[in-house]
């Protein structure tokens, strides 16, 4: 019998071999793992519970963070408007000088705004700010400068690209002196960076956390049900059967432990933005603390779930190996 | 259907479970596998089954060669044999119809051809009432019955029992014996496993005797 018989014995098989037979119960088999093992965590409610609260606080923590780093810099990006450039230019440059070489650089990209200050406005500004008024009166020349007060671009404002323009406008000839107070501002965006890469490796210390409990978690499945994994396999289960149930536990962990992070730090942030709002309003701004967004919140549980489904990838392909008929 | 050739097989630690072990057992025939404990009997369905690989000589299933066939080939071999325990290695989670259903999801059956093929094969062992029951619920021969139900359910050309009537009385142990013999009637080659000598003396088969892992052939009327 054995060429034919083998045949006609799969010949029931044959109807699901029909290409589209055999893609959709292929495909009703992955819909059914996704509900049944689905089914399974709802069974066992408590046990889920905590391992989906681990994940979630443990997601929740960095992206609570990183939010509020985002936020920071919202802020700090209000005060990149303020770094200025002086440009004292030498003492022979006359006004009208001093006016066409303002022309000259607004041509520049990097410059977002340029006032001209002429010898005489410097001198009754000087006057008026100064209490020397008087003394200055008493000379014969105007002693100041003209200057010009440059604002840099918003979009050339990072510390190195500063740098860089002040030093552009140091080499014009015409120009004594160009000053720049930004030593705050590297400060902070020095602080900023540190902050960015303490909430980097917070994450993914709290990742690696995230990948040992699902794997964990789906190791003592593997081991719970290892007769069954024994038997299906004598029937002629394939590795990629077995483990689907497996992988699609992973992903159910990362879709819940995503989904509660994401209220945790919805919900934190909630709790923080009306004193953050009140301090703001006694420093006069108008700032208010932005929550997650959607994209920041989409990549979490993206993030979330690609944790899960590696954290069970690893147990199955360490774990699933091991057990064989004996 | 199978053939063994100068088949030897010795497991770790130097024991010799098999020795030099010719057979065949032809397409569509019945034969009795028997020996005493020890005698390599389990050894022997292992190596069919491919639990185990042989360390010498030839094993051929369908002409396929058992002990070149790559990991990846051989849950697909598996499922050309309905292999039936002793302990019937059911799943206790689910129904009756669940457990005969398995080999047909695994092996991609569409959802109406699993329910008629389920149903079948519950008729041929007497079961069709039950389907809805958990296993945990019949008696020792009732899921024998389903154990062997799902052996056959996707029509494997090869039935592997392993002291199938172990742990029945002699009436249940005659009725799962024409089970076996109805499969074979209709072309299906078995081969069991059995130290059970006055049953299957009472059957009209070949009988392979297997002593210390050598292979000796009787008839049934040699067992006395």
């Amino acid at each position: 019998m054995s060429a034919n018989k083998t045949a006609s014995s799969n010949r029931g098989a044959a109807d699901a071999s029909k290409p589209n037979g055999r893609l959709l119960a292929y495909c009703l088999n992955h819909a059914q793992v996704v509900v049944s093992s689905l089914g399974k965590l709802y069974r066992t409610p408590v046990s889920t519970l905590m391992t989906v609260a681990v994940i979630g606080i443990a997601l929740a923590f960095p992206t609570g963070l990183y939010v509020l780093l985002k936020n920071m810099q919202v802020v700090s990006g209000g005060w990149d408007g303020a770094t200025q450039i002086s440009l004292f230019a030498s003492m022979d440059v006359s006004d009208e000088r001093a006016a066409e070489l303002g022309q000259e650089l607004r041509q520049m990209p990097e410059i977002d705004k340029l006032h001209v200050l002429t010898r005489n406005e410097a001198m009754q500004e000087f006057q008026a700010l100064s209490g020397f008024g008087e003394a200055l009166e008493a000379l014969e020349n105007n002693p100041l400068p003209a200057v010009l007060i440059i604002h840099p671009d918003k979009a050339h404002s990072a510390p190195a690209q500063i740098e860089l323009l002040t030093q552009k406008l140091r080499a014009i000839p015409e120009i004594e002196l160009a000053q720049l107070d930004m030593q705050w501002v590297e400060r902070l965006y020095t602080m900023m960076e540190i902050g960015e890469r303490g909430i980097l490796v917070i994450a993914v210390l709290l990742a690696l956390a995230v990948l040992l409990t699902v794997g964990n978690t789906i190791r003592l499945d593997i081991q719970g049900r290892r007769d069954e994994i024994v038997i299906i396999k004598l029937i002629g289960a394939t590795d990629a059967f077995i483990r689907r149930p497996f992988l699609y536990t992973g992903l159910w962990y990362g879709v819940l432990g995503g989904a509660i992070a994401w209220v945790m730090v919805v919900a934190s942030l909630g709790v923080l933005s009306d004193p953050v709002q009140r301090l703001a309003g006694l420093y006069g701004s108008s700032f208010s603390l932005s929550s997650l967004g959607l994209g920041t919140g989409t990549a979490l549980l993206a993030v979330s779930i690609l944790l899960g489904l590696t954290g069970s990838w690893i147990a199955v392909s360490r774990h699933l190996h091991q057990i064989e008929p004996t | 259907m199978i053939h063994f050739q100068n088949l030897f097989k010795r497991y770790p630690g130097g024991h010799d479970a098999l020795s030099d072990v010719c057979f065949e057992l032809a397409d569509a025939e019945m034969a009795f596998l028997t020996g005493h404990s020890g005698a390599g009997k389990s050894t022997l369905l292992k190596i069919i089954s491919l639990i185990e690989r042989p360390s010498r000589g030839q094993a051929l299933l369908n002409n396929v060669n058992l002990a070149k066939i790559s990991r990846r080939r051989i849950p697909y071999l598996r499922r050309q044999i309905g292999i039936i325990f002793q302990d019937h290695q059911l799943l206790m989670d689910r129904s009756v119809f669940d457990n005969v259903a398995l080999p047909l999801v695994i092996a991609g059956f569409r959802h109406q051809e699993i329910g008629r093929r389920v149903r079948a094969a519950l008729d041929k062992v007497g079961l069709l009432d039950k389907e809805k029951q958990n296993p945990l619920t019949l008696s020792g021969g009732e899921q024998q019955r389903v154990g062997i139900a799902r052996a056959v359910v996707n029509k494997p050309p090869l039935l592997l029992a392993d002291e199938p009537t172990g742990n029945l009385d002699p009436e249940l142990s005659w009725d799962i014996m024409q089970l076996f013999e109805n499969f074979n009637q209709v072309g299906v080659s078995v081969l069991i496993a059995s130290h059970d000598l006055e049953l299957i003396k009472r059957m009209d088969h070949r009988i392979l005797t297997l002593n210390q892992g050598r292979m000796h052939e009787q008839s049934s009327w040699d067992l006395d």
